[in-house]
């Protein structure tokens, strides 16, 4: 740079104004992407029972949710040739104080699964079957719920907590 | 009796740190040097102690000591060594040690250099430095202790470091393994990388807040800590990409980047120590923006601790996330103490950091280089809050919410091109004085080459007006910056009467920082390249297939050939499809996607096949097949035109940052200062 010359040379004070109105523009206009963006991209985070709640009020119309509970391992069906994934997901408490006293997100999807008098949905989800879906996975969903009541899932995260950590391994010897 | 030795020396470590740490401030108090130079020894023994440590629980997973509990956690016997050692920081309590480790390493590397123009910054750095390895030991010693063991009791099975009442030590057969979806090569390196990132940012925190302490309102601890925050942001780069590309390879399916909260606690201290660094310059070179630096450093700290703290505390669902811990209340309390420490410290200073210049024009450099740090923070901002709002309105009303990638992905891509648009003028801007006349003198040139960038994807049949107006600005900024180099290596040819290529080398090694900072710049538009080309022109099908079927996308076919299935020697089944790829009725290559089944974890991983090209990838995935696999196959196949120069950019901004750090041979050069 040490050939260009500075070409007008402005005396030194600077125009302190200049800045600051350009400064709360540019801020103003990330502001704004924020707000709008959010305001149309939240989605409610709920439990299998609320989501069933809601559906029943009517206070879901059609839109855009993510739900969790636990898969039903026997439930999950596979047409390869459509690439229809259908399964079972059982409620799960979502409040983390609820959790612990079922004793911890592993034993809450154990007992999910066993207990047949829980609320559940039937999701539909159109891809490859997703790697960790197996029984007592904690599934995340985002979707909607159909007019026939079946969640249709654009999107599976899947958790399986039992696998990896804090649980007591079951081979072992003196 | 390893995982002894590799507690005791955990142990030692914490208790020579917090000697450290009280002689050095002793020392300081009372002006006794021999105190702080018995702080900076402890300081340098730091790390030979803990590698004791980590080299114990290498042992203990090559080893198969599954009487330990983090080995039964993350390792097995079927799995290769080089998994065994990457298990080191596949679960929670190792990595917690593997990052302590790496930390100690930076600090007991810092005690290396000569301290003698800048003995009054030595305590502190030793005491700030070191407070947060202490933290991090503490977190292993007493609550993720990674070798603690199985007891049997009268009671059941518990799990304790010492011998319980009436306890005898069992040996599971076998471990759970670590996790399927991390075993790949990608492990050796993406988290290595992250971590190294994260913790050395703590070293030019480090400098900074004993400038602060100490009251040197100069430069000094910027030119000292310059080195560590481009190998931090180095790292940190190198440790985003490498997850990129991981989950580009396995994980993700046909994608990079999904905004999940972990991806994006790791994205918040990138963002936040690439605004510092460009705000470096700023004070470097005019003497501004003291105050922004020190915000922006203490930034990147606590957002490096709050990056670790959502990852571990189980606050998130994330397929990063470990699982629920107690160490996050321990976590909050130690950035809350560290953020208003180092806050109350900045106001004391904040009056003695104010600099006398001002700024002139929006067209100057330091104008340019604040508008793109202000767009950065306004990524930032937009992550946290992204991550952050949930949890929030939680608070407030009861209701869990969460927000998606379209969320970010609005926010983010305008502003990324904003930040284009100043990669493009900044090169050619001036410091301090500057007017858009100038500029454009120098910009019309590129400007009219930059038109190839939209009539070329016009031409070739491009509608979507935000990818041409992406295809545009990457054009001008590789247009400008080429200019840029041709106009300045033929001014030094002119003026020397050299040639061609000796005065292009010349140039280049005259200013190298600047050089090493348009290879940067460049490097990261190559990367936008890769980003636009997935993110805009990304076509996917699908559909089950019988050997010999056809499946068409772009302008490939892919033939499914045919299903191997079976057995490896790390407990794998796998199911690999052979697909060969024909463009014009030519086969021109040969791709095995395949599913992998372990045993031992129970879980398939699937591994796409994918062709690589500068023009796009072919990316093919087994998706599953019929008991006789000779009756058919379901394949997903993505199209994914100029995703390599994603990858193409991350090493050319690799070689942009080694070249910018790498010594100067000549004594060191005291920067000028425009007046």
């Amino acid at each position: 740079m040490e050939e260009l010359q500075p070409i007008e040379a402005n005396p030194r004070q600077g125009n302190k104004l200049k800045f600051i109105i350009g400064g709360i523009v540019i801020v103003a206009a990330i502001i704004y992407l924020m707000v709008s963006s959010l305001s149309v991209n939240v989605q409610y985070f709920l439990t299998v029972e609320e989501l069933l709640n809601k559906q029943v009020a009517g206070e879901l119309a059609g839109q855009n949710v993510r739900a969790s509970g636990a898969v039903l391992g026997d439930s999950i069906q596979y047409n390869m040739d459509t690439l229809e994934l259908r399964f079972t997901v059982v409620h799960v408490p979502g409040d983390n104080q609820l959790l612990e006293q079922e004793g911890g997100l592993a034993s809450a999807l154990h007992n999910a699964v066993t207990d047949p008098s829980r609320p559940s949905i039937e999701v539909v989800y159109y891809g490859p079957v997703p790697d960790l879906l197996q029984n007592e996975a904690q599934a995340i969903l985002t979707g909607k719920v159909l007019a026939s009541g079946v969640f249709e899932a654009d999107e599976i995260l899947l958790k399986c907590p039992t696998k990896y950590e804090g649980s007591v391994p079951d081979q072992i010897e003196s | 009796m390893v995982a002894d030795i590799g507690f005791g020396s955990l142990m030692i470590t914490l208790i020579v740190s917090i000697y450290g740490l009280g002689a050095a401030y002793y020392g300081q108090q009372n002006r006794k040097e021999l105190w702080v130079l018995s702080a900076k020894r402890a300081m340098s023994l730091v790390f030979p102690l803990l590698t004791i440590s980590v080299g114990s629980l290498i042992y203990l997973l090559l080893t198969d000591h599954f009487e330990i509990v983090y080995v039964t956690e993350v390792s097995s016997r079927s799995m290769p060594d080089y998994l065994k050692i990457t298990a080191l920081w596949g679960g929670q309590a190792g990595s917690l040690l593997f990052w302590s480790w790496l930390l100690a390493a930076f600090t007991s590397a810092v005690t290396l250099r000569k301290w003698d123009r800048d003995q009054d910054f030595l305590p502190w750095v030793i005491i700030v430095s070191l407070a947060t390895l202490i933290f991090f030991l503490i977190l292993n010693v007493f609550f993720e202790n990674p070798f603690i063991q199985y007891w049997q009791t009268p009671e059941g099975i518990i799990t304790a470091f010492s011998t319980p009442p009436g306890g005898v030590t069992i040996f599971p057969r076998d471990g759970g393994g670590l996790n399927p979806l991390l075993r790949h090569p990608g492990m050796i390196i993406h988290p290595p990388m992250q971590y190294l990132g994260f913790v050395a940012f703590i070293i030019p925190f480090s400098y900074a807040m004993a400038s602060l302490i100490t009251g040197r309102s100069d430069d000094r601890w910027i030119q000292l800590s310059r080195r560590w925050t481009l190998w931090a942001w180095l790292f940190l780069s190198l440790g985003l990409v490498l997850g990129a590309r991981w989950a580009y390879d396995v994980l993700g399916w046909g994608g990079y980047w999904a905004w999940d909260p972990v991806e994006i606690s790791a994205l918040m201290p990138w963002l936040s120590g690439t605004a510092f660094l460009h705000s470096v310059l700023i004070q470097e070179k005019r003497g501004m923006f003291k105050q922004l630096t020190m915000v922006l450093i203490i930034l990147t700290y606590n957002l490096v601790i709050f990056g670790t703290f959502l990852t571990r505390s189980g606050l998130l669902s994330s397929v990063h996330a470990f699982s629920k811990s107690a160490i996050g209340p321990i976590f909050l309390a130690f950035i809350s103490l560290t953020l208003i420490i180092s806050l109350v410290l900045l106001t004391r200073r904040w009056e003695r950091l104010k600099s006398r210049e001002v700024l002139t024009s929006f067209f100057s450099k330091e104008a340019l280089i604040i508008i793109s740090i202000v767009l950065l923070l306004g990524i930032l901002v937009t992550s946290f809050w992204g991550v952050l709002f949930p949890k929030i309105s939680e608070m407030v009303t009861g209701q869990k919410v969460t927000v998606g990638p379209p969320f970010y992905e609005r926010v983010a891509a305008p502003i990324f091109g904003g930040m284009l648009l100043i990669m493009i003028i900044c090169p050619l801007a001036v410091w301090s004085y500057a007017s858009f006349k100038h500029l454009g003198k120098l910009l019309w040139k590129p400007f009219i080459v930059s038109m190839i960038g939209i009539a070329l994807p016009l031409y070739g049949g491009l509608t979507h007006w935000a990818a041409v107006v992406a295809f545009w600005l990457i054009s001008f900024v590789l247009a400008v910056n080429v200019f840029e180099f041709f106009r300045r290596t033929k001014i030094r040819r002119k003026n020397q009467n050299d040639s061609w290529g000796s005065s292009l080398l010349y140039i280049l090694k005259k200013n190298r920082r600047a050089y090493s900072a348009m290879i940067i710049h460049v490097a990261v538009v190559l990367m936008a390249l890769g980003i636009v080309g997935i993110e805009f022109f990304q076509t996917e099908t699908q559909g089950t297939i019988p050997e010999g079927g056809e499946l068409s996308l772009a302008s490939y076919t892919m033939v499914f050939e045919k299903l191997d299935i079976f057995d490896t020697d790390d407990a794998r089944n796998v199911a690999r499809a052979t697909v060969s790829v024909e463009k014009d009725g030519q086969i021109i290559d040969v791709l095995y996607p395949r599913r992998d089944f372990f045993y031992d974890s129970n879980q398939p991983m699937t591994i796409p096949g994918v062709r690589s090209t500068l023009v796009d990838d072919f990316y093919v995935i087994l998706i599953d097949w019929k008991t006789i696999s000779a009756e058919g196959a379901t394949f997903k196949v993505y199209h994914n035109p100029l995703v390599k120069w994603l990858w193409i950019g991350a090493w050319i901004f690799i070689f942009g940052v080694v070249a910018a750090t790498w010594p100067d041979k000549k004594t060191k050069l005291v920067p000028v200062r425009a007046k």
